[in-house]
């Protein structure tokens, strides 16, 4: 591959990758805290209505844990594609 | 040792902690001034960036906030954390390899015109000046509540401490003392909130005691709190508080605003390497996410205090409310800074706290119980500083808890002094006024603006336009309807051009800037009642930075279509700032 396609071929893998994530973070937080929150409700875990968790706890661990699968992810496709830095 | 004595103490303390740091760390370039040499690692940054973000409104406010609107108070939850999904994935690695220091720059660069640059400065001087104002109040209050001297003496030391630190650090000084003042301002946040968790339900862990049970009964803390709150005629805890589209609107706009401001893009120039601006929101998110997951359980716990505390008996019952001349110590000392007030309307000589604006609650309240109105008016603002002394922790906890609200404020206020120097002495300055400034005159020149921001935010302080949490929405809406879809499409799209991304900022801003306006006012008397029957999809000002965004980006999608394509020289900018490989350690002026 020339670096041309190469580059062509990263920024697709970047894109799918990016749309995955984000509807990970589109569902947790405007899916499950806020638009079914009322369905996610019926569910209760321990003292917390499940959907009030998703949108009050939940939705922040899954910010984070996204985060870093991202950037792992990343590094990997980087390497892959051979545009990484060093 | 009396409680002010000791925050003295811990205050003199934390701000001697804070110039110690400013000393060792003076930046002596503009690259060091700007964005510290970008050399910073990326955990410290994110930990930087927590302080950076974490502002008077998370510390103070935000818990208070949660407390009385309950549900509807995960539109700061999740908005204020869910931005930085978009900014590590969107924004921070692109811009970070751009390798430049400034927002506006990429803006101007990206647009290849000078006159973007202009309204890029525009947005962020309004923005981080709103913001900022918001900081300054902060200090004041704190100062005013705990150290006992006016909130003008207040502000006044605020000011010469950020003075200090940000115009002789620059963003190396600011770095290193955000990264001790997140230390102290985490540690006076979870300290009190472990205390109160165990008191009240057992599980000293804030994030499980608010799914405990109520320590000594088997019943759920939320569900307890649900029947108290709805006894006394307020909407459920766990449900309520707005409706659907408000609170859809709301998160975007505080996600994508927080994904917008300047103060926090900036941070992830700092970073040595791509890969590092990636992970550095990870670790921002994490620092922040510990605060963030706290907050709703001091809320629930502050709201279950505050109503055992004024409603010790049974609702309705003759002697269910407490009497006035036996309140704690607490609420006495707060009445003082009028942010509690009571008002015997009953002339019984006790305190009837309930929801008098639910008219069939209010009506039986009257013929049942002979309560004649709501008679406490609490200021949300309290809930987080008072909470310690209405769960009768000791004296050094309080003290802790002042030093880590002005930390809080002092570290955003110094971030955001940061941008708007930046912006002034870089971007207006040397990018456009003078470009053949010596890096010498343009270290100054950022000094200088430091120093008058300084001066600006302090009269803002002193006199804010509307109240600190409508000031602050304004930022948010604005940098969600301006900055974000600009950086966003000159990333992600090649097609988008100079007349597309200038005239989209422009309607972004003013459709926002007139909505917010129209229904709060501001500078002026507003133009329409502020409620959900006069609203635009019934999204309110706080949620229309959303739409803001979507016209802006509509209008830049429609002019680029009609006028010329961007140069080809800016079809290879995009292409590399793609792709990781080639980012220098350090970029040269």
């Amino acid at each position: 591959m020339s670096m041309n396609e190469k580059a062509a071929a990263y920024w697709k893998a970047n894109l799918r990758l990016l749309l995955g994530c984000l509807a990970v973070w589109f569902l947790v937080s405007y899916g499950f805290g806020i638009l079914l929150v009322d369905v996610f409700n019926q569910i209760q875990i321990g003292g917390y209505k499940l959907g009030f968790w998703f949108a009050q706890q939940g939705s922040i661990y899954i910010f984070v844990i996204l985060i870093f699968f991202y950037a792992s992810r990343m590094n990997k496709l980087d390497r892959k594609f051979d545009v990484h830095e060093d | 040792m009396d409680l002010k004595t000791l925050t003295y103490i811990v205050v003199g303390l934390s701000f001697a902690l804070y110039i110690g740091i400013a000393i060792w760390a003076k930046a002596k370039s503009t690259g060091e001034f700007y964005v510290a040499g970008k050399g910073v690692h990326p955990v410290l940054n994110g930990m930087a960036t927590g302080a950076d973000w974490m502002s008077a409104a998370s510390f103070i406010s935000m818990a208070g906030l949660i407390a009385f609107l309950g549900y509807g108070g995960s539109v700061y939850l999740m908005g204020w954390t869910g931005g930085y999904v978009l900014l590590a994935l969107l924004l921070a690695p692109y811009l970070r390899k751009f390798g430049k220091f400034t927002v506006p720059e990429f803006i101007g660069d990206r647009y290849y015109s000078n006159t973007a640059r202009f309204v890029a400065i525009i947005c962020l001087i309004f923005i981080s000046f709103t913001y900022v104002a918001g900081q300054m109040r902060g200090v004041g209050i704190v100062f005013s509540r705990f150290l006992e001297v006016d909130i003008t003496t207040g502000l006044l030391v605020g000011m010469g401490v950020v003075f200090f630190y940000a115009v002789l650090g620059g963003m190396k000084g600011v770095t290193y003392t955000q990264v001790a003042q997140y230390v102290v301002l985490i540690f006076a946040y979870t300290v009190p909130a472990v205390f109160i968790a165990f008191q009240v339900t057992g599980n000293p862990i804030p994030q499980l005691a608010l799914g405990s049970h109520v320590a000594g009964e088997n019943v759920y803390l939320l569900d307890k709190l649900n029947h108290v709150v709805t006894e006394l005629g307020f909407s459920a805890y766990t449900s309520g508080g707005k409706s659907m589209i408000d609170i859809f609107a709301i998160t975007l706009a505080l996600m994508v605003g927080t994904a917008g401001l300047p103060h926090v893009i900036v941070r992830f120039f700092t970073v040595p390497r791509v890969r590092d601006a990636r992970s550095s929101a990870g670790w921002a998110l994490v620092f922040i996410a510990i605060l963030y997951t706290t907050a709703p359980a001091v809320g629930a716990l502050a709201r279950y205090n505050l109503h055992a505390t004024v409603q010790p008996g049974a609702v309705g019952s003759e002697t269910g409310s407490l009497v006035y001349q036996e309140r704690p110590d607490w609420m006495k000392r707060w009445e003082e800074t009028k942010l509690i007030k009571f008002e015997d309307k009953n002339g019984d000589g006790r305190i009837q706290y309930y929801n008098d604006a639910n008219k069939e609650f209010a009506a039986k309240a009257d013929t049942e119980y002979g309560w004649k109105g709501n008679e406490l008016t609490v200021d949300k603002d309290i809930m987080v500083l008072a909470n310690p002394e209405i769960a009768k922790l000791p004296n050094w906890v309080i003290a802790l808890v002042a030093a880590g609200g002005i930390a809080a404020a002092l570290s955003t206020a110094a971030g955001l002094l940061l941008v708007i120097s930046a912006s002034i002495s870089h971007d207006l300055l040397k990018g456009i006024v003078m470009p053949t400034i010596s890096e010498k005159s343009e270290l100054l020149a950022g000094r200088v603006a430091a120093a008058v921001a300084v001066l600006v935010a302090g009269y803002l302080g002193y006199n804010p336009p509307g109240f600190v949490a409508e000031v602050v929405a304004f930022a948010f809406g604005l940098a969600a309807a301006s900055l974000f879809p600009a950086i966003l499409m000159g990333i992600f799209s090649k097609g988008i051009n100079r007349e597309g991304a200038i005239i989209g900022m422009i309607v972004g801003l003013f459709f926002t800037l007139g909505y917010i306006i129209y229904f709060k006012g501001v500078f002026i008397k507003p133009m329409a009642e502020n409620i959900a029957a006069n609203w635009l999809f019934g999204i309110s000002p706080e949620g229309i930075g959303v739409v803001g965004m979507a016209l802006n980006f509509i209008v830049a999608f429609v002019v680029s279509k009609v006028t010329a394509a961007p140069p080809e020289h800016i079809q290879h900018l995009v292409e590399d700032i793609r792709i990781p490989k080639g980012a220098g350690t350090a970029v040269e002026h």
